[in-house]
């Protein structure tokens, strides 16, 4: 379960907290900081002079052009890039058998599977994702960031502090292309002022009182990426594709791209005013955190069925529940407190047997006895943590090994990334533990000297967050 | 009395297996599923009703994503209305996919249920597959 499937699952207000603090999205913060900076230094400096001057309709259109800008960064934040939701372990293993029967090979990790396909006379190769379990639609990536396979995956922006995929590429490109109507606009305006004044005060005097400097450098920034990514509409690529040169004519002379449909209006329209597909998560069935009871069944489905999409809607309400767990102990506790407990053992649940071989162990108990926990049970069952109001009592099972995610935000390298080249973030874990991009070994996440103090921070941070 | 082949008749059956029926993306990026029938099915139904099935499906994913005068002016106006007009109306996509579940329920109802076997709607799997689960024949001797 990626990021956006933990975003998706609690109550709005937690989500944005979670979002701005959790995630430590700093880059995305910076970029409203200097955004609002920049326009409230443009209004208290250059503003009552040119509204004197000139005209007051200056600083409205300012004001309006930021207001837009700002409403198309959060729409390109907040939304859901397009993430593909992960195999059900049913899929998974179908998938994997007909692998083996095509490869011929068992037991040993295969080599890495690829379908080939044609797409209007281009061969196209599907990768399959190990930690999505799928073969990738043409044009999706895998975003190790946000640990999910994005559909026409275009770039994860650390500005906007979200992948930029099918879903929310117009509101990126509304978003760059707005802010460097505002850039030239605050920047044609400070010039204006300084000429102006210059009259008045001299050149110099002027000057200094401007900051025109560094509106300079950031109109030839966000204009050229608005450049770029015109470019890139026009002849329907993905900056993922053109940084690898996928259709570049350099790789063959009949080397084309099969998306673009040759005419550049058509290929903007379908870009910016196509039709918007529905967010696949929200579609998962995740049952509100106050209603426990199962999601009736659809379709008129036998009771078989009804029990076992009763099921998965569990599984996904506690795969939620526990990463977001994690996610909150991230960003609330410093790790690396050795407390040596009794070590209660997770299993994970049938359901998930091929993803998970190894038994990972969680303590519980020691500083977490202040709260009123489920006692540690054998094996085959899981404890119930009945710690905040809002998780109700469910029990957790041991999906959420598998999700390496918030950890690797922590970390994450804040710069375009093309997806694939970083199987394994540096320095993720700060409980010492390696964690590849494998999901096969997960004994190392759970690190059982910290996840009593893991445990009882995140416990807090759930409470603290759901007061707000 | 006529007997009606009700869901209700099938109660608490075992799931003797399930059938993935994968995207095609010959086509390109558009939503469209493999028609080939899978062998598991051979025994018990139809390899044309399956194939009509599927062709249905991949009609109406392509009528929810196609591009025309209709969508683009759905797209302006959203932006026009900075996309506050959802909070009012259902895009067409969403629209189509409601036709869509109700036409899996229609044909789980009519044809597949009635065959031991069950459609799950592929946005419940992501839009990836479309999921077939076999039930366990009990009622063999009831004469289908």
């Amino acid at each position: 379960m990626g990021v956006h499937e933990v975003l998706m699952c609690w109550n709005i207000k937690l989500q944005l907290l979670a979002f701005l603090l959790v995630y430590q999205n700093s880059a995305f913060l910076l970029m409203l900081c200097c955004c609002s900076f920049f326009i409230i230094c443009f209004y208290f400096t250059s503003c009552p002079f040119l509204a004197q001057q000139l005209t007051p309709i200056i600083p409205v259109l300012g004001g309006a052009l930021f207001l837009f800008v700002l409403g198309t960064l959060l729409r390109t934040s907040f939304s859901d890039p397009g993430v593909l939701p992960r195999a059900t372990p049913d899929e998974a293993a179908d998938l994997e058998r007909q692998i083996d029967v095509a490869n011929g090979t068992k037991g040993y990790r295969p080599p890495p599977r690829t379908k080939e396909v044609v797409i209007n006379g281009q061969t196209v190769k599907l990768k399959y994702c190990f930690t999505c379990k799928i073969f990738r639609p043409p044009r999706a990536s895998h975003c190790s960031l946000c640990d999910n396979c994005v559909e026409r995956f275009d770039h994860h922006c650390p500005w906007v502090g979200n992948c930029v995929g099918r879903r929310n590429y117009r509101f990126f490109y509304m978003f760059i292309l707005s802010l460097s109507f505002l850039t030239i606009f605050i920047f044609a305006f400070v010039i204006t002022h300084i000429i102006l004044s210059s009259y008045q005060k001299g050149f110099l005097t002027a000057l200094k009182e401007s900051p025109v400097v560094v509106c300079f450098f950031s109109v030839w920034s966000i204009v050229g990426l608005s450049g770029f990514h015109t470019y890139l509409i026009s002849s329907n690529q993905t900056t993922n594709e053109d940084i690898k040169g996928s259709w570049s004519s350099k790789r063959g002379k009949d080397n084309y791209n099969p998306y673009s449909s040759g005419n550049i209006f058509t290929n903007c329209c379908v870009a910016l005013c196509g039709p918007l597909p529905p967010s696949l998560i929200d579609r998962r069935g995740f049952i509100e955190a106050d209603a426990p009871q199962m999601a009736p069944p659809t379709n008129g489905i036998t009771m078989y069925g009804a029990t076992q999409s009763q099921q998965s809607h569990m599984c996904d309400q506690d795969q939620c529940i526990q990463s977001t767990k994690f996610v909150l102990q991230a960003a609330t506790t410093p790790l690396l407190q050795q407390h040596s407990s009794e070590p209660v053992i997770i299993t994970s649940s049938p359901e998930n047997g091929t993803s998970l071989p190894a038994r990972a162990s969680l303590t519980l108990g020691g500083p977490c006895s202040s709260l009123p926990l489920g006692q540690p049970t054998p094996p085959t069952s899981t404890p119930s943590l009945s710690c905040h109001e809002a998780t109700d009592m469910l029990p957790i099972h041991g999906h959420a090994l598998n999700h390496t995610h918030p950890l690797q935000e922590q970390a994450a390298l804040h710069h375009y990334l093309t997806p694939e080249e970083v199987p394994s973030p540096p320095g993720m874990l700060h409980c010492g533990s390696p964690l590849g991009h494998s999901h096969t070994v997960q004994t190392s996440f759970y690190n059982p000297a910290s996840q009593d103090s893991l445990h009882e921070d995140s416990v807090r941070g759930l409470v603290k967050l759901s007061s707000v | 009395m006529a007997e009606t082949h009700s869901l209700q008749d099938l109660q608490q059956p075992a799931v003797s297996s399930k059938v993935f029926v994968q995207r095609d993306y010959s086509s390109g990026t558009i939503c469209k599923f493999q028609t080939k029938f899978p062998s598991e099915l051979e025994s018990r139904m139809d390899k044309q009703q399956f194939e009509e099935t599927m062709q249905t499906l991949n009609n109406l994913y392509a009528e929810a994503e196609k591009l025309g005068g209709k969508s683009y002016l759905e797209g302006c106006l959203a932006c026009l209305t900075a996309y506050t007009i959802f909070l009012c109306m259902e895009t067409h996509y969403e629209k189509v996919l409601k036709k869509i579940a109700k036409y899996i329920k229609d044909q789980n109802e009519k044809i597949y249920a009635p065959r031991g076997l069950l459609l799950t709607d592929p946005i419940e799997r992501g839009l990836r597959v479309v999921e077939i689960t076999i039930f366990e024949d009990r009622n063999i001797g009831s004469g289908r």
